[in-house]
């Protein structure tokens, strides 16, 4: 095992890809008590799975996330997949080594089954009936998505955010199904404040006069307002106080003009980002990712004991935080540290020194692309296929 | 920083002989990761190594060492009570701060501490400073105004601290250009590593 050296090969791209859909007959018990008769996942690969289909590697997405992780449908497409500095071939997760799959997550808006979808039962959009969900129902409908895929045993679960605690609960729920798990910014659970910002957001949607209590879809409307500002205060705790300082400072658009239209870069940033999330993104799966991140705590059945929740687990571990993050501070990838250690499982942690916030572990930082680089490098997998 | 392993096998060797095979070691100020990897190799221990630089910490991960990026002096408290075999801090005590309190959370941490210094009462070192100079040797290659070092301490120093601060030396062990020294050893001695434990309650 050595460290390699980046530029010996040129990083490429996945270059053209397609969505796929696994659609599942059977039904989905989830953790509210709700049941899904039947579900969808979208969800796209990149590489070849491998003879002993031991070079998996799951992308889990975070908030806002999607399936499509690299690449780009078509030439023109003005972006590639949200990940896609991290994905391709010779990239620090190589596709001529790894399988990669990328999934829409259950209640999303991208393809998966979610609260636009049509509910069977009524053939209508399910809207306020779509059940919440939760980490632990994505892993379970992830594991599903494995074996529709034939894979027994994945060589990695990575993830980012909320995707990190679907890597984390990939560990606690399926220990003999994952080697690897890379917990990038992420946390145990939130905290109060952490909370507080979701709860804010739900407020902006729910109270929107359009919001029709869910059933927007019947009438034609979206919660478009309540979207918007919900996203623009996600972005507000994404970025540092440093990150907004060196990207706008106080800098004008023109010129003091006495108004509340958007004078300041950063009013005008927020508004551009609100307007084009609430263009693409559905409210009610907005509602329900913040949920998710809400309820999820894995040491809640053992009195707050972490370690004790890890006990089972037997997966390797790598943990990156960034040092400008607020919103999942190094803090909080450290009490998952503390915990793994406690269970004597192999762990690396590193705390990064980025500036751009939580949206850090979305950015090609040399050093942190190393770190995954490198660590991916020494995942063992069996030959090509 | 790379270290050289056969430049620094000796001490390495000593460490080795006072670990049990298959322990759980923990190593402060790791590195690029060297000591686990040898200690790893001939022992196969259970490493663990704490290390801040960033290159440091690069290069013992892609080496398959658990390393946690931290500053030692930040805390310990990922680290439970007792929890090691040994604890090691390897030629990094003159660099830490808060000395004695990192040596207790060492002893709180693991059931032995093993803690590896430059000795500044090394002959050479003394010379230097009657001619009026800062000592620079290969164990302190550092000049005054870039040294790291902030507790330089001798050997006779380290033991009066054990006795103030109630630790045990089970063994300790005095090197000079990776021979062992038994004349003299505050004067003759260039690196000194001792062995050490809580004393046992009365």
């Amino acid at each position: 095992m050595s460290e390699i050296n980046p530029s010996s090969l040129a990083e490429q791209s996945v270059g053209i890809v397609a969505a796929q859909t696994a659609h599942f007959e059977q039904p989905l018990c989830l953790k509210s008590g709700a049941i899904l008769p039947q579900f969808d996942l979208v969800y796209e690969t990149y590489g070849q799975l491998n003879a002993d289909k031991s070079n998996a590697v799951l992308i889990c997405h975070a908030l806002s996330g999607t399936h499509h992780v690299a690449g780009k449908y078509n030439a023109d497409d003005k972006y590639p997949g949200w990940w896609d500095n991290l994905v391709g071939p010779n990239k620090p997760l190589d596709t001529n080594k790894f399988f990669v799959i990328g999934v829409n997550n259950l209640g999303g808006c991208s393809g998966s089954t979610g609260p636009a979808s049509i509910n069977p039962q009524t053939h209508q959009p399910w809207g306020s009936q779509f059940p919440v969900l939760t980490v632990e129902d994505w892993v379970n409908s992830q594991s599903l998505l494995a074996d529709y895929l034939g894979i027994q045993q994945l060589a990695a679960v990575v993830g980012g955010s909320l995707g990190g605690m679907q890597a984390l609960q990939w560990t606690i729920a399926y220990p003999e199904r994952v080697r690897h798990a890379l917990v990038i910014a992420s946390a145990p659970n939130l905290t109060a404040q952490n909370m507080a910002f979701n709860e804010v957001a739900r407020q902006a949607i729910i109270t929107d006069p359009e919001f029709h209590g869910g059933d927007y879809y019947a009438h034609g409307v979206v919660p478009r307002r309540g979207l918007r500002i919900a996203r623009m205060l996600g972005h507000i705790t994404y970025l540092s106080d440093d990150a907004m300082g060196a990207k706008f400072g106080r800098k004008l658009k023109d010129t003091i003009r006495y108004s509340f239209d958007a004078e300041f870069e950063m009013e005008s940033y927020l508004r551009y980002q609100g307007d084009k999330f609430a263009g693409e993104f559905d409210a009610n799966t907005y509602l329900r990712m913040t949920r998710a991140l809400d309820y999820y705590d894995p040491a809640l059945p053992f009195d707050g004991n972490l370690s004790q929740a890890l006990d089972k687990v037997c997966a390797q571990f790598l943990l990156v935080s960034f040092t400008s993050d607020w919103r999942f501070s190094p803090a909080r990838s450290h009490e998952i540290v503390k915990a793994l250690l406690d269970n004597e499982l192999t762990v690396s942690y590193a705390e990064v020194t980025a500036a751009h916030g939580h949206d850090a572990f979305l950015m090609p930082d040399p050093h942190y692309h190393a770190i995954l680089r490198n660590y991916l490098h020494n995942i063992k997998v069996g030959e090509p296929s | 920083m790379s270290v050289n392993i056969a430049e620094f096998r000796h001490d390495f060797a000593i460490i080795a002989g006072w670990l049990p095979f298959g322990g759980k070691v923990l190593d402060l100020g790791c590195g690029d990761g060297a000591l686990l990897e040898y200690l790893k190799s001939s022992l196969e221990i259970r490493g663990y190594g704490v290390e801040k630089d960033d290159a440091n910490w690069l290069a013992c991960m892609s080496k398959g060492i658990n390393v946690i990026q931290m500053d030692l002096e930040a805390g310990l408290s990922d680290f439970e009570d007792q929890s090691f075999d040994t604890v090691i801090l390897s030629q990094t005590l003159q660099a830490v701060h808060n000395t004695e309190g990192i040596v207790r959370e060492m002893l709180r941490i693991g059931r032995e501490v093993i803690v590896t210094f430059p000795n500044f009462g090394y002959w050479r070192h003394r010379a230097q400073s009657l001619q009026g100079r800062m000592p620079v040797s290969k164990n302190l290659p550092y000049q005054w105004y870039d040294t790291p070092n902030v507790h330089l301490c001798t050997i006779y120093d380290f033991d009066q601290f054990c006795i103030n601060c109630n630790i045990n030396v089970k063994e300790r062990l005095v090197l000079t250009a990776n021979q062992p020294v038994t004349f003299m050893p505050n004067l003759m001695g260039s690196l000194a590593m001792y062995r050490l434990e809580s004393m046992p309650k009365k």
